[in-house]
């Protein structure tokens, strides 16, 4: 589940934000260092949320950064290529489920939280952060509108392991995405990723019409 | 930016997300008009009153009232101190949010033990909790005032420094931070607005109208309980309440609403 390359980690700290540095005497990565161990003192394991969530892997670690100060190119670029190699596309070769249930589970916002029944299912809740379907007005901004997505690309081959493989790791082709990796980091069923994929590119989904 | 734009945009789309957005610009007016109405007759006073009795009651062990309680302005003076907190304070070699000094004070002063003092951070229903009351009087008694958070003890600014850190930090099954909601001018989840916490506009709409009585709860929130809420949807594990990373994401966010007139309890959907 987590990302192996730890060189990645040992980058962080050139990424230095001079902006933020300079107070107080500590480094960046020594302010880093503190707020980590002040965190793991001002949490309590509850439920399913158990403390080891407070570990970072290496593209959380170089993600943790204001969105305005830009990573450097080949810091991404490795970011993507290790996310990349993380998908796995389903055995049976088949990408695209069912699209009814797919809208289900883009409605659905619970799952992962200590609230949350570990035994329920996870939602996706794309439409917290994406426009989908013309019908549903209550969507949010956070990414970009993906209503026609199916309608605009097609459903090929390739723009079927594009969706998937997206929802499966987002950071596989966008460094820092603010969007989960619903499969990378085990959200989401396979089935679930395929109704989804389904949801975008059927040409018969609320999605595409 | 790396960020990876969908590079596809037709005048079809365009045309359907402009009848799209008419009908939503509707629903965000009614929301706003909806919000409008609700300024009038807040609940929050209840909580206010309930708390200012509390304040002057004798409790606890030692039965005193908690009016000598020194909020960073002196002993006993509650006017405008909520504006200027987080800040060190001397007796506890801490920074301290308000909060978390309220229960300094009831272990200090009135003898109860921090277990007690923190037993009910968040009421429910009947189970109400002392310290949401005591909170929205205190803040009460800023309302209007400008807020003047500064950051001069060296601890003040490790709070401020630990806080940024803190609000960028990714982790979790679905890698959110704060900055993943709060780091963008003009976003929405579905249709709530979300202040943008890094500019100073967004920071003083967020900050200064906390605490909030919570139509959808029936209750009156504090900032503690915004934090603890936020961290629960960002999949974090439990905040303990009034840590330390709580107390310095606080001393972030209210340092950069620094200027703005504080507009609390306020109502919220």
């Amino acid at each position: 589940m987590r990302i192996a390359n730890t060189s990645l980690s040992r980058l962080a700290g050139f990424a230095a934000f001079a902006t933020l540095a300079g107070c107080v005497g500590m480094s960046d990565q020594e302010a880093s260092q503190k707020a980590l161990e002040v965190m793991k003192a001002s949490f309590n394991q509850r439920g399913q949320a158990g403390m080891d969530r407070l570990i970072q892997d290496d593209a959380q670690n170089l993600c943790s950064r204001p969105p305005t100060i830009e990573l450097p190119k080949e810091v991404a670029a490795r970011i993507e290529k290790t996310n990349h190699a993380s998908i796995k596309y389903p055995a049976d070769g088949k990408l695209m489920g069912d699209w009814r249930l797919g809208e289900r589970i883009a409605q659905t916002g619970i799952g992962k939280q200590f609230s949350d029944d570990p035994k329920v299912p996870a939602g996706a809740n794309c439409y917290a952060c994406h426009q989908l379907s013309k019908a549903e007005i209550s969507f949010g901004t956070i990414g970009p509108s993906l209503y026609n997505f199916g309608k605009l690309r097609g459903a090929s081959e390739p723009i079927q392991r594009y969706t998937y493989g997206k929802i499966y790791n987002a950071q596989a082709f966008s460094a820092c995405s603010n969007m989960p990796r619903f499969g990378h980091n085990g959200i989401l069923t396979e089935q679930q990723m395929k109704d989804l994929t389904a949801l975008l590119l059927d040409p018969n989904s609320p999605v595409n019409q | 930016m790396i960020r990876v734009k969908f590079p596809i945009v037709t005048a079809v789309a365009a045309l359907t997300f402009a009848m799209d957005a008419a009908a939503q610009s509707n629903t965000v007016d009614e929301i706003a008009k909806y919000r409008q109405q609700l300024q009038d007759g807040n609940p929050a006073e209840l909580w206010e009153a309930r708390g200012e009795g509390l304040w002057k009651q004798k409790r606890g062990p030692k039965n005193v009232s908690l009016e000598q309680c020194d909020l960073g302005k002196g002993a006993g003076v509650v006017k405008g101190a909520y504006a200027a907190l987080p800040r060190h304070f001397a007796d506890a070699d801490r920074v301290m949010d308000l909060e978390t000094r309220l229960v300094h004070c009831m272990v200090t002063l009135q003898g109860f033990t921090l277990a007690d003092a923190t037993r009910r951070p968040f009421g429910a229903g009947s189970n109400r909790a002392d310290l949401e009351a005591l909170t929205a009087y205190v803040t009460s008694e800023s309302r209007g005032v400008t807020m003047n958070v500064a950051l001069h003890h060296a601890k003040e600014k490790e709070a401020y420094r630990l806080g940024e850190k803190i609000f960028y930090f990714r982790a979790g099954p679905h890698d959110f931070a704060c900055s993943t909601c709060h780091a963008e001018d003009g976003k929405r989840i579905r249709l709530q607005d979300l202040p943008n916490l890094t500019q100073k506009a967004g920071a003083q709409l967020g900050y200064t109208t906390w605490p909030a009585y919570r139509v959808s709860q029936g209750e009156l929130r504090t900032f503690q309980w915004r934090l603890y809420d936020c961290f629960r949807q960002q999949r974090f594990p439990e905040m303990k309440y009034g840590s330390e990373a709580s107390v310095a994401l606080t001393t972030f966010l209210a340092y950069n609403a620094n200027g703005a007139a504080f507009n609390a309890p306020s109502i919220k959907r």
